[in-house]
Formats: structure tokens, C-alpha cells, sequence
């Protein structure tokens, strides 16, 4: 399919700025992979008495939106200390570019990480120390991790397993992980909402879409149908619910909060089961993991 | 675009033929009538339509043109083919297809899978063929089907439908094989060939898209896909699309004619691209048995870069081709059909699609061959991983 770019993302993907390597690079910065299908390696040169970046270059593997992005990260870099870099976001990337479709956010996302990369690298942090740091792997196609997820997550206020594909590229591929992302997602936004607030339904219906449900649609589907059905109607009762995973027709949760310990769950779990019937019109086998 | 496009991305859909347009016009403009009418000015219309069953039928050597029913497209003829086979072999629970077909029948599988069948996914070789002995050995007691496409549509190889066939009419299993990318490229006999049931879809070869067409032998147990009026015999309900069926006939017409001397033009043109672009692009793998394939399509790949970048940069310089690259597509999963055939992820990301028609011209490669080497060029000195010999 053809992706509507903006006419700057066309640009910089025709005539990228600042390609190459810089000479005796200060810092290095690679990130991705040509089996994930995009790669990126940033080499920059900083003046250590400031800290400003005097220059900028890149090689990138990776489709248009991928080259556009790290031809845009040069640009934006060039000249700010290596503190006013690393307050750039991969949105700032974005916008530069006047943005990027939904479904190629994970090369601004790139782009960023490359440069924490880089300054991780000036600043001679310890790379075993690092890699502790870097988290454990979620999506095992993507090589993405729970760190880069829940990143991801703060970072653009991203709200559903749909976007985290988008942005990160994780799930994006067998599909295996999705329930795991989810389970991420929940408890970033438990983080950012510690009490479930009651909140009015926004009255808007959810549809199934239409053909074929991969396991993918099926999942941002029971997943939608938690989150604006579901999770409210617990969330009076200051309980919550976690989706733990999804196989075949089995779906798998963990009652939180208040419901974890109702006696009552009995008729919350046949609730929640005819509400993802009604929608997904096909019989799930609901199981509730203490 | 003042620039006419060098358009090579035929595999996806072609140019409808001057002479098709022409046979459409009369039931776009004056003979506007529905065929099914009791009326002269609608009746006399079904003439044309069985004018246009006959051309396909001859196309593909279909014994009685009554075994042509016309469908919307190729995705339909394959639904309704699938879903009329098990509809014959209830009770049976066992289905074979392979793991590079069209999504038409991969998706069907698929749905057909989670809905309690056993699907035995055929792989295939590193050249993307399949052996009929490895169909054979996955026929069981309750096989109900077996699915295989004719040809590849991204390496345009071809599957050995004949000895296939063979073998499932000797273990009585029904046989329908998607044969969208082969129908207008390569002879068809099916008076020879024993497969039960053929999908085939006009925009493949210089139709317009919204007509297709399912084989279905005689004898063959059928049940039709929609449910409604009597047109195609109670077959295929739907109103009968004159114009588009007018077409189709007209078109199965052309390439009757021009078949077998376009097996050998185009099939120049092909190999002139490829030769072109092996002298001028290093770091290529060509992507597909050599010997069986058909004779429009390349699928090449270009190391260390992306294929979409390529396409972006492609289209720039006004060619047409395709991808299949994950990039390209809106699922981050590169081509179902190369990683089948083993080739590394980077390949996969890497490789390209040209298909050729009747109407490609020596220019039109020339042009292609031309531009390629500084778009492949340009994008390897922005790779990381291009080797220093490779940059420019």
C-alpha cells in the first residue's frame, strides 16, 4: 500500500541531510537491525569543554519514513548541547517532519533511541550496567523490550496495544506477545491512574470489523471491549482487571483492586464473558488467574 | 504525471486492452439491458454472455463453456470454491493447501483452522517449487480438499498442477487450484489437466477489475456462494455484469491469440531486465526457480538496502514495481511466500517485483535498467551495512 508522507518527509528521503560518518566520532549511537528491517547508526562530534554537538551524520537501513527521520534527528541535533538533544522526543522528530503516518511512528522512535545511544556512548556510561538496564525482551520478532515499551507508553501517552505496535513495532509481526504488551500497557496506566476513576461511557459502539479476525484484530478488539465496557463498570466498584493472554478462544485475566477479593465474582466473570460474546459474536472461555 | 509510467508491476494489475474497452462501450451506452429480462431488449443479451463463457472456456480448454461461472474476482471464485468442497465432503476434516498462496486462500485456511478443520500447510523449496509426491504423502482418509495455486504471484513459479492433479484424482480428492497470475500467461488445458475446480480473474490479463471467473468441471458436486436470483444457472446470483463479462470474453480473446507469441517477447523483456541489472547493480539474488516461472515475472534482491525505500525511489523516476518488503505493506511481516522459501529476513526486506505485460516495450526496460543502478546506489551509501567496495 502507498503511505501518504508529507511533502518534508519526501524530502528528506530524497535528499537526505547529513549522510555518513563523522571523522573520529565523539559518539556512536546504532540501534536496529537489517533482519527487524530498519537499522540506524548516528556518529556525532561534541566539543567536551561544552558539550554542544558540532556535527551530526547517519546511515540508515530502512524504508523512506526511517531514512526521512534520521535525516531529520541531524538536522534538529546540530548545535544543541548534548542535554538539549536528549530533550528531543521522538514526537519533536515527528513534527519536524510535519508527520509521520500512525503506522511508521517506530522510525521517530528509532531515531531517538539512536541518539540515547549516542550520548550513552559520549558519556561513557557502563554498557554492562546498561544493558540491565535495557529491561527484558517482550516482542522476540522486533527484539523490543518491556523498558522500550513502557517507554514508548509515557512518552506519547499511548493508550492502546494498537499504538504500541505503531510506535515500537512489537507485536507487530506473529502476534505472540500481544497479550504480554497488554499486560505492560495496564500497568503503565494503573501507574498514571492509581484509583480507576468511574468514567462516563462514550456512548460510542464498538464494531467488529469486518472479514477475517486475525489473532491481532482480535486482541484490539477484546481489549477495546475492556477498556470502554468493561473496566469502567469494574472501576465503580474500585476494582480493575488485567488481560493476561489470549489463545484460541481462551481468554485469560486477573481481577485487581477490589474484585481480586469479591466473593461476588462469580457473576463479575459471567458479566465480563457475555459482554466479549455480545461483541466478538463467537463463545470465549473466560479463565480468571488468581 | 505529464510522463507516461513505466509500468512493471503487472503481477498487481494491468492496462486494460484497447480493443476490451471497445467491446465494453455498446453495453455501457445503448444495450444497457439486464440479461435476465423476459424482455427482447434485456434477453438478447445473454448471447453476448455466452459469447464471453465460450472465450474463456476455450482459454483455458474447458470442455463446455456451462463449466464457466462469472464472479466479481479472483478472491470470490476462491471462496466459493473452498467453501462449496466442504460443503461436498461433510464429515471430512482434513485440508491441504501450501504456505504461498494468495491471501484469498490463506486467509480462508486460516479461518477455516480456527474453526475446527486440519490444515496441512505445504512448505516449499528454496526455489519456491513444490513436489507432488510431498501432496501426495499429506492426502489422508478425510481430506476434503486440496488448495494450490498455479502460479506465484511475487515469483511468478510455477506449481506442477498436471502431476498434482494426477495424483488427487487417483486418492478421489478434490482438487481447485487459484490460477489468477497463470490464466493469459501460460497454456491451460484442462482437458488434460485434472483439476476439479479454477479460479481465474480479469484484470490479471488486460480485463478491468470486478470480473472473475471459477472453473467448475462437470460432475463436480457445487454449491453455490450467493444466495439470491437465478443468474449463472443458480450459481452465482447477482445481476449479470454485461459489460465486464463482454470484457473478459474479449480479453480471454487476445490472449488466446497472443499467448505463445508473447510467452517468447515478454519473456525476452524480463530477461533483458534481469541480464541489465545483474551487469549494472552487484549484490543481487535472483529470487525463484529460473526454469519454472512464468514469463513476465523478476523477483530480485537488492543486499543492504530496503524495499521501500527502492519503490519510493523508483516512483520518483516514474516506475511502477512492488515490494514485498514489510515496509510496503501494512503488516511489519515481510512476504509470507519468500520467508516460505527460506530466505533470510534481509533478503525479504530487500527484494523487488517487476512484472511485465504485452504492452511493455524494449524502451520501457531500457529506461528501468537505466535508472535502477543510481537508486540502488544512492540508498546503499546511506546503509550502515554496505561494504566500503560497494559505495560510491
Amino acid at each position: 500500500m502507498a503511505w501518504k508522507y508529507s511533502k518534508k518527509v519526501r524530502d528528506h528521503y530524497l535528499h537526505p541531510r547529513n549522510v555518513g560518518e563523522v571523522n573520529n566520532a565523539d559518539a556512536i549511537g546504532e540501534i536496529g537491525s537489517m533482519v527487524c528491517g530498519d537499522a540506524l547508526k548516528l556518529t556525532l562530534s561534541v566539543d567536551k569543554t561544552t558539550d554542544r554537538i558540532l556535527d551530526a551524520k547517519f546511515q540508515t537501513y530502512g524504508c523512506g519514513s526511517a531514512i526521512a527521520s534520521s535525516s531529520a534527528l541531524t538536522e534538529i541535533i546540530i548545535g544543541m548541547t548534548i542535554d538539549e538533544a536528549l530533550n528531543v522526543s521522538n514526537q519533536d522528530l515527528a513534527e519536524y517532519l510535519d508527520g509521520l503516518p500512525e503506522e511508521k511512528m517506530h522510525c521517530s522512535v528509532m531515531g531517538k533511541e539512536a541518539l540515547e545511544a549516542a550520548v550513552a556512548n559520549y558519556r561513557g556510561e557502563d554498557h554492562s550496567h546498561e544493558e540491565e538496564d535495557e529491561g527484558k525482551i517482550v516482542c522476540h520478532c522486533f527484539a523490543v523490550t518491556d523498558r522500550q515499551i513502557e517507554k514508548a507508553i509515557t512518552e506519547n501517552s499511548l493508550t492502546t496495544v494498537g499504538q504500541i505496535t505503531n510506535y515500537t513495532k512489537a507485536g507487530g509481526a506473529c502476534g505472540s506477545c500481544l497479550g504480554k504488551i497488554d499486560t505492560i500497557l495496564q500497568s503503565v496506566l494503573s501507574r498514571s491512574r492509581p484509583m480507576p476513576e468511574p468514567r462516563q461511557n462514550d456512548f460510542e459502539p464498538i464494531v467488529k470489523p469486518e472479514g477475517k479476525m486475525s489473532m491481532f484484530k482480535k486482541i484490539r478488539l477484546i481489549e477495546e471491549v475492556l477498556e470502554k465496557e468493561i473496566r469502567p463498570a469494574l472501576g465503580y466498584d474500585h476494582g480493575g482487571l488485567e488481560l493476561l493472554d489470549i489463545e484460541g478462544n481462551t481468554v485469560y485475566i486477573r481481577l485487581t483492586g477490589k474484585c481480586h477479593a469479591c466473593t461476588n465474582n462469580d457473576s463479575t466473570l459471567a458479566f465480563i464473558s457475555s459482554q466479549l460474546e455480545n461483541i466478538l459474536g463467537e463463545p470465549i472461555d473466560l479463565q480468571n488467574l488468581e | 504525471m505529464t510522463q507516461p509510467v513505466i509500468y512493471l508491476d503487472n503481477n498487481a494489475t494491468t492496462r486494460v486492452a484497447p480493443e476490451v474497452f471497445e467491446s465494453m462501450v455498446p453495453f455501457l451506452t445503448d444495450l444497457y439491458g439486464n440479461p435476465s429480462s423476459m424482455h427482447d431488449f434485456g434477453g438478447n443479451l445473454q448471447e453476448y454472455v455466452e459469447e464471453a463463457r465460450a472465450q474463456v472456456a476455450a482459454l483455458i480448454g474447458a470442455e463446455d463453456p456451462s463449466e464457466i461461472i462469472f464472479t466479481s474476482c479472483g478472491t470470490e471464485a476462491d471462496n466459493t470454491a473452498i467453501a462449496s468442497a466442504l460443503r461436498a465432503n461433510p464429515g471430512k476434516k482434513h485440508i491441504i493447501t501450501s504456505k504461498v498462496e494468495h491471501p484469498a486462500v490463506l486467509n480462508y485456511f486460516e479461518y477455516l483452522e480456527n474453526s475446527g478443520y486440519e490444515v496441512t500447510w505445504l512448505p516449499v523449496d528454496g526455489d519456491g517449487l513444490l513436489d507432488a509426491d510431498r501432496v501426495e504423502a499429506a492426502i489422508r482418509d478425510d481430506t476434503a480438499l486440496c488448495s494450490l495455486m498455479w502460479a506465484n504471484n511475487e515469483t511468478g513459479v510455477i506449481f506442477p498442477i498436471d502431476q498434482i492433479g494426477e495424483r488427487l484424482k487417483k486418492h478421489g480428492v478434490m482438487f481447485h487450484t487459484d490460477a489468477v497470475q497463470a490464466v493469459g500467461k501460460i497454456p491451460i488445458d484442462l482437458s488434460r489437466t485434472p483439476v476439479d475446480m479454477l479460479s481465474l480473474s480479469g484484470h490479471k490479463f488486460h480485463a478491468p477489475k470486478g470480473i472473475g471467473a471459477l472453473y467448475v468441471r462437470r460432475g463436480t458436486m457445487f454449491y453455490p456462494y450467493l444466495i439470491g436470483g437465478h443468474q449463472e444457472r443458480g450459481r452465482r446470483s447477482g445481476t449479470t455484469p454485461v459489460p465486464l463479462i463482454a470484457a473478459i470474453g474479449t480479453a480471454a480473446k487476445l490472449a488466446i491469440a497472443s499467448m505463445e507469441s508473447e510467452a517468447t517477447s515478454v519473456s525476452a523483456l524480463r530477461d533483458r531486465l534481469e541480464e541489465g541489472i545483474r551487469a549494472t547493480v552487484p549484490g543481487i539474488v535472483f529470487v525463484g526457480d529460473r526454469k519454472n516461472r512464468l514469463p513476465n515475472t523478476a523477483n530480485i534482491s537488492f543486499e543492504y538496502v530496503e524495499g521501500e525505500a527502492i519503490l519510493l525511489m523508483l516512483s520518483e523516476e516514474n516506475i511502477a514495481a512492488s515490494s514485498g518488503s514489510a515496509c510496503s505493506s501494512d503488516s511489519l511481516e515481510p512476504s509470507h511466500v519468500l520467508r516460505a522459501m527460506g530466505l533470510p529476513f534481509e533478503l525479504c526486506h530487500a527484494s523487488i517485483r517487476f512484472s511485465l505485460s504485452r504492452y511493455t516495450t524494449v524502451s520501457d526496460i531500457d529506461i528501468a535498467i537505466e535508472k535502477l543502478p543510481g537508486v540502488i546506489a544512492n540508498l546503499r551509501n546511506i546503509s550502515p551495512f554496505t561494504p566500503p567496495e560497494m559505495r560510491g
